[in-house]
């Protein structure tokens, strides 16, 4: 069978991002120091960080929600890929991109956009969450939808910690929250 | 699941080397170079209406074969046609056959054009349809069939 040459293969990905015809554009960031991570951007902005991803399951999950025109298309990722690697090198601090949520339900983006507002080296309660979003005796929904967060991260659900202080969970697993916090300054 | 459809990424990587073979077959590898490129963004622009993920390959065939007959059309205009000597590779009755059968449906399009335009047996037909060549014959038939109809009712 031919081999199509990557020189070929590099410019229809990238080609098929300019043309806007896309649902999503993704790409998997094999070495970041919290390991292999994919990305996406629908036209709207930022739709998707996915820990530990298994392509399949994450493009099927994709087509589902966004629509089936989903490409690996590392250029339409730079912007993505530069604020991660500038927060992970302890360098930024905030994200500066639009987020695509609508494939998340209502409730969860209310919960989402008051987790936004917690700071960098910050960390808050599940149940102080749920309070803000005026629902004071569901932190354990709000526990779901920091599990079910579809851009961990950027949407920063790692800074939301027990009552007690203990670390209690985390979509990408605890270590990972861990070395998030510790990179903030948040766990000594 | 979106009826069937799968995610593009699956559907490019599963056809893109069997589509840049049959590209650099019928249109030579220069050209097969922005052939490809342009099958598959024609592939994309159309990806979001398909309607099931069946038949996808004969689909991807049939969007790389009208390329090359574009790609031609453009290069060739009709005036010079006359002129020019048919050669092995000018392939004059491809580009006479192409616009004739805009209108038939993809899969006996795809199938009369490969084995009138291109000249290939049923059996190499069938396989680039995804069926067999029992298949590919009753495509093509069933498409000259249609185009004899359409040519008496003009």
């Amino acid at each position: 069978m031919t081999a199509v040459p990557t020189v070929l293969d590099e410019r229809f990905r990238a080609a098929a991002a300019a043309s806007g015809e896309l649902d999503v554009a993704y790409d998997v960031l094999d070495d970041t120091p919290v390991g292999r991570l994919l990305v996406g951007v629908s036209e709207r902005g930022l739709c998707r960080v996915g820990f530990d991803p298994e392509p399949e399951a994450e493009l099927e999950r994709l087509a589902r929600h966004f629509g089936p025109r989903v490409l690996r298309s590392p250029n339409a990722l730079d912007r993505v890929r530069r604020e991660l690697d500038e927060y992970f090198a302890g360098g930024r601090h905030a994200f500066d991109l639009e987020l695509d949520l609508r494939a998340t339900p209502e409730f969860h983006r209310r919960v989402l956009a008051e987790l936004n507002r917690v700071e960098y080296g910050h960390t808050t309660t599940y149940g102080a969450l749920a309070a803000q979003v005026g629902a004071p005796r569901a932190a354990r929904a709000v526990g779901t939808v920091m599990n079910r967060n579809p851009l961990p991260i950027v949407l920063p659900c790692h800074r939301v910690v027990g009552a007690n202080g203990s670390l209690t969970g985390y979509g990408g697993g605890l270590d990972r929250k861990e070395w998030l916090l510790r990179l903030e300054g948040a766990l000594l | 699941m979106v009826s069937g459809v799968p995610p593009f990424e699956r559907f490019y990587e599963s056809h893109k080397a069997e589509v840049l073979a049959f590209l650099r077959g019928r249109a030579g590898r220069d050209r097969a170079d922005d052939l490809f490129q342009e099958t598959f963004l024609r592939a994309l622009r159309a990806y979001g209406r398909l309607e099931h993920g069946e038949h996808l390959r004969a689909w991807v065939l049939t969007i790389a074969t009208n390329a090359v007959v574009d790609a031609a059309r453009r290069e060739r205009p009709t005036a010079e046609l006359s002129v020019e000597p048919a050669g092995e590779d000018e392939r004059p009755a491809l580009e006479e056959l192409a616009p004739l059968t805009d209108d038939l449906p993809p899969k006996e399009r795809a199938a009369v054009v490969l084995r009138y335009g291109y000249d290939l047996d049923y059996d190499t037909i069938g396989a680039a349809l995804g069926s067999n060549e029992q298949a590919a014959r009753q495509a093509a038939s069933a498409g000259v069939r249609r185009l004899r109809k359409e040519k008496e009712q003009r």
